[in-house]
């Protein structure tokens, strides 16, 4: 008889061993995903203090590792919050620390990603990170980490501390990593042009593996409010948050434990619900049973009358910053960027921004230019599956006298505190109707006011077109006719081209 | 005999009349400050109606109106004014032109012309406005058909005034261009004009002598004869009083090549004495082939669809003939071509078919 045998594995083990949900399928995937990765974090840390970022990347050969791959050293340095020294080995050393218990919209939502490059570069190359980091006060802290895959903690290896003499504020990241950059390279670069694209107020430089420099600089000192931490909506919780928060909880009845975790729910709100879930107010959380836990979180999606998410806790680009982002990066001849009112899908408030870009650099493609975001991170592989594809195709485009053809670029930005991935590799936006509801509308309205602009423009173009008939022909009548008259003088025909013109400006 | 030269020189007179008037028009409305306007008889379908006295189509009372103002009448309006202008000049200097001269002639005054049939339409136009023919404008068609027999005539055109001669001089006969339509007609002994669909059988006639043996003007039509060529078919008729006979291959399309000499086309309704009422069809009509038992080709669907239209053609109702021929068509489903002859040897249509269909003609009259 066979016995089945249980291992428990810890978090870091089960990452390295299913590697492929955070992206890091192939060695040229691994480096882009390893970049995006780091870059978010910096990106983080510097607008969580509404700093504007400055995030300098280098990506610098180091060997050969096999006959498609090579061994890559990734520095990102960044001038954002930095790290207080105790939380740097356990955030760059251990899978999914930090638990957080209240949410509000960062671009990492997993707490996973920087650790999961780090991780996987470890796994590649066996060699230890490098984190540097201030926040801004005497010292700089730097250690030298490996992870401890099966018991998911850090090894610290060496550790500094050095005078801040200049006052530097901010963290450096270094380790190495197998991948293939020449693959990976037309990706990276669409990283980092979008990512300037919708950080405006960032300065991106990124030195690639043959020493060539692109820089991508700010065109605002202005940045976005950022977000309000917020309590998780009752709609938007399962079990296992549930669990959780019942373990760290210090109140001691439901109805403070609901008003205490829960977005928006006050004393009243609380009373009803317990009544509608058939609890006593004065139950300790601490002592639900399973089923109750269970039918809580169901009672929590079935009430009703839960007001819904405020959008404080999200952090859109706004119309202008948008606006300064796709000017600076696309040079458009005429642009409209629109924002959507906050709305919400299964409890998790999210904002839809739009944009429509014409002309200028935007090529003619014969498709729309696509350029996804969420959360400010540009969204680059498996566009046909996203949902603002699918709106750009059920669209009818003719209504608004605009075709595929025409160069336009479509920018399409979602911010909320759960973005709906449909994956974990954090590539696409799922079809959801809520979602799918926003974005059309959004579609809508740019589309009429690029339509009125087409139609304005033409207008002028016609216009132009029609006096210049006029002024073409009326000359060579008169001048045919004196000759076919038989007269000398020829006719005064400025009246003529005048009312043409006079005609002309009114009716624009 | 003179009278008719002033009549020639008379008619280039009203032609250059007619053209100055149209500029003075547009000079003195352009210097009176407002957009200049003409107005022509449409040439719409519906505006087009078949005159049973004329015997030809004529344009009704319906005008269309070409203003300056209206920005896409502007661009047509100055073509016809400069095309006006090129007749002008031509005419009074007595040069010829073609279609495809006025086309790229164009250009050197920056007036393009999309293509060829958008400076024909303008052509057209400028007959319309002045009831003149394009021929009367000095500008012909490339088309060439041609004429041979005895028939003396004397050249108005510079360079030849005063100069005569005879249509037989040549053996591949003579152009119907410019310098023959407007020559004076002076001696004849032909007593009638015989029009043939084909250049071929019109060289085998100039061979087998039928000019002297039935005392004809012989005229190739080249297919669908052209404008000059009809109009000059006219005029020897009218001037010279002769009988026209027409002699076409035995189908619809030859029919209609007759029926066109004789009642006109709807294209050219604007325009007067193009068309030879008088003129007859001879043959090959559809009771030819059963009659003389001729090698044929079966009737394919364009044939009878054409057969049916032609059916319906007001032209086709004043003779009984066009209605007898076409049902003949219709029941045998056969046509034939003037060449089909040959299988009775290479005289036999002039030594045997000829003589009796003009017998019948004359008879028929």
């Amino acid at each position: 008889m066979a016995q089945a045998t249980f291992e428990e594995i810890s978090a870091s083990d089960f990452f390295y061993r299913n590697r492929d949900i955070a992206g890091l399928t192939n060695p040229s995937r691994a480096i882009f995903v390893a970049i995006r990765e780091i870059v978010e974090n910096s990106l983080d840390a510097a607008e969580s203090q509404k700093i504007p970022p400055d995030v300098y990347v280098r990506l610098s050969y180091e060997g050969e590792a096999t006959k498609e791959t090579q061994i890559y050293k990734l520095r990102v340095e960044d001038n954002g919050s930095g790290i207080q020294p105790r939380f740097i080995p356990s955030a760059f050393g251990q899978v999914l620390y930090g638990s957080k218990y209240k949410l509000k919209q960062m671009r990492g939502t997993f707490g996973l990603g920087g650790k999961m490059a780090v991780l996987y570069g470890q796994i590649t190359t066996h060699q230890p990170a490098f984190v540097t980091s201030s926040t801004g006060q005497a010292k700089i802290y730097s250690f030298k980490l490996m992870i401890d895959i099966q018991r998911n903690r850090p090894i610290i290896l060496d550790r500094k501390v050095l005078i801040n003499k200049d006052n530097w504020r901010g963290t450096i990241v270094e380790f190495t990593l197998e991948g293939d950059y020449l693959r990976a390279m037309p990706k990276i670069l669409d990283y980092f042009k979008q990512t300037a694209m919708v950080n405006p107020y960032a300065n991106l430089t990124f030195v690639d593996p043959k020493g060539r420099l692109y820089k991508f600089t700010r065109a605002t000192t202005n940045m976005p409010e950022p977000p309000k931490e917020t309590m998780p909506h009752p709609y938007g919780v399962d079990v296992e948050l549930l669990q959780r928060l019942i373990q760290i909880t210090t109140y001691t009845n439901m109805s403070d434990f609901l008003k205490g975790h829960f977005h928006r729910v006050g004393e009243i709100t609380a009373q009803k619900f317990l009544e509608f879930s058939q609890l006593s107010p004065s139950k300790s959380p601490k002592k639900l049973s399973h089923e109750e836990i269970v039918r809580l979180m169901q009672n929590l999606k079935k009430y009703k009358d839960f007001l819904p998410p405020d959008a404080s806790c999200l952090s859109p680009l706004g119309e202008d910053l948008l606006k300064a982002g796709i000017i600076k990066e696309l040079k458009p001849e005429y642009l409209v960027v629109h924002q959507r009112k906050p709305s919400t899908y299964a409890g998790h408030p999210f904002i839809v921004e739009l944009a429509m870009a014409y002309g200028g650099d935007v090529p003619k493609r014969g498709t729309f230019m696509i350029y996804r975001f969420a959360n400010k991170i540009p969204l680059l592989y498996d566009e046909a599956s996203d949902v603002s594809y699918r709106v750009i195709s059920s669209m009818n485009w003719r209504r608004y006298k605009i075709a595929p053809d025409m160069p336009i670029a479509i920018v399409v930005h979602i911010c909320s505190t759960k973005v709906p991935y449909k994956t974990v590799g954090k590539e696409f936006i799922s079809d959801r109707p809520e979602v799918r509801r926003e974005e059309a509308n959004a579609m809508r309205e740019v589309a009429r006011q690029l339509q009125h602009f087409l139609a304005r423009q033409e207008h002028v173009h016609n216009e132009k077109k029609r006096l210049g008939i006029f002024s073409k022909y009326l000359p060579k009548i008169a001048e045919f006719s004196t000759t076919l008259a038989g007269e000398t003088r020829k006719p005064d025909i400025e009246k003529l081209l005048k009312s043409v013109q006079k005609y002309g400006t009114e009716e624009s | 005999m003179e009278q008719k030269k002033v009549k020639i020189t008379e008619r280039k007179q009203e032609v250059l009349r007619g053209l100055k008037n149209f500029g003075t028009s547009i000079y003195n409305q352009l210097d009176q400050g407002v957009f200049p306007t003409v107005s022509m008889p449409s040439r719409s379908t519906e505006n087009i109606t078949y005159d049973s006295t004329l015997r030809q189509y004529i344009l009704g009372e319906k005008n269309v109106d070409r203003s300056t103002r209206n920005i896409r009448h502007i661009k047509p309006f100055t073509q016809l004014a400069w095309v006006a202008l090129f007749s002008n000049e031509l005419t009074s200097q007595r040069k010829t032109s073609t279609l495809r001269d006025v086309y790229y002639s164009a250009q050197a005054y920056e007036m393009t012309f999309a293509d060829q049939q958008e400076s024909n339409n303008i052509i057209t136009d400028l007959e319309t406005l002045t009831g003149f023919a394009r021929e009367d404008f000095s500008i012909f068609p490339e088309e060439r058909s041609a004429i041979f027999g005895d028939l003396d005539i004397g050249y108005t055109v510079p360079g030849y005034e005063g100069k005569t001669v005879n249509l037989t001089s040549h053996p591949d006969g003579v152009l119907i261009g410019p310098a023959v339509t407007s020559s004076e007609f002076i001696k004849t002994s032909a007593d009638k004009v015989i029009a043939i669909e084909k250049g071929a059988l019109f060289t085998r006639f100039i061979e087998e002598n039928v000019h002297n043996k039935h005392k004809s003007l012989l005229i190739s039509c080249g297919g669908q004869a052209p404008r000059q060529t009809r109009s000059f078919i006219r005029r020897l008729h009218d001037e010279l009083g002769l009988p026209v006979y027409i002699l076409t291959d035995g189908d619809p399309w030859g029919m209609h090549i007759a029926q066109v000499i004789i009642s006109g086309s709807a294209n050219a309704a604007h325009l007067r004495d193009l068309n030879t009422p008088d003129a007859v069809w001879s043959g090959v009509w559809a009771s030819d082939i059963v009659e003389y038992k001729l090698p044929t080709d079966p009737l394919d669907e364009v044939d009878i669809k054409r057969l049916y239209e032609l059916q319906k053609d007001p032209r086709y109702q004043n003779d009984p003939i066009w209605q007898r021929e076409i049902k003949m068509f219709l029941k045998i489903k056969r046509k034939t071509e003037l060449e089909a002859f040959s299988r009775y040897g290479l005289t036999y249509i002039v030594d045997e078919y000829l003589p009796t269909k003009l017998e019948q003609a004359k008879g028929k009259k």
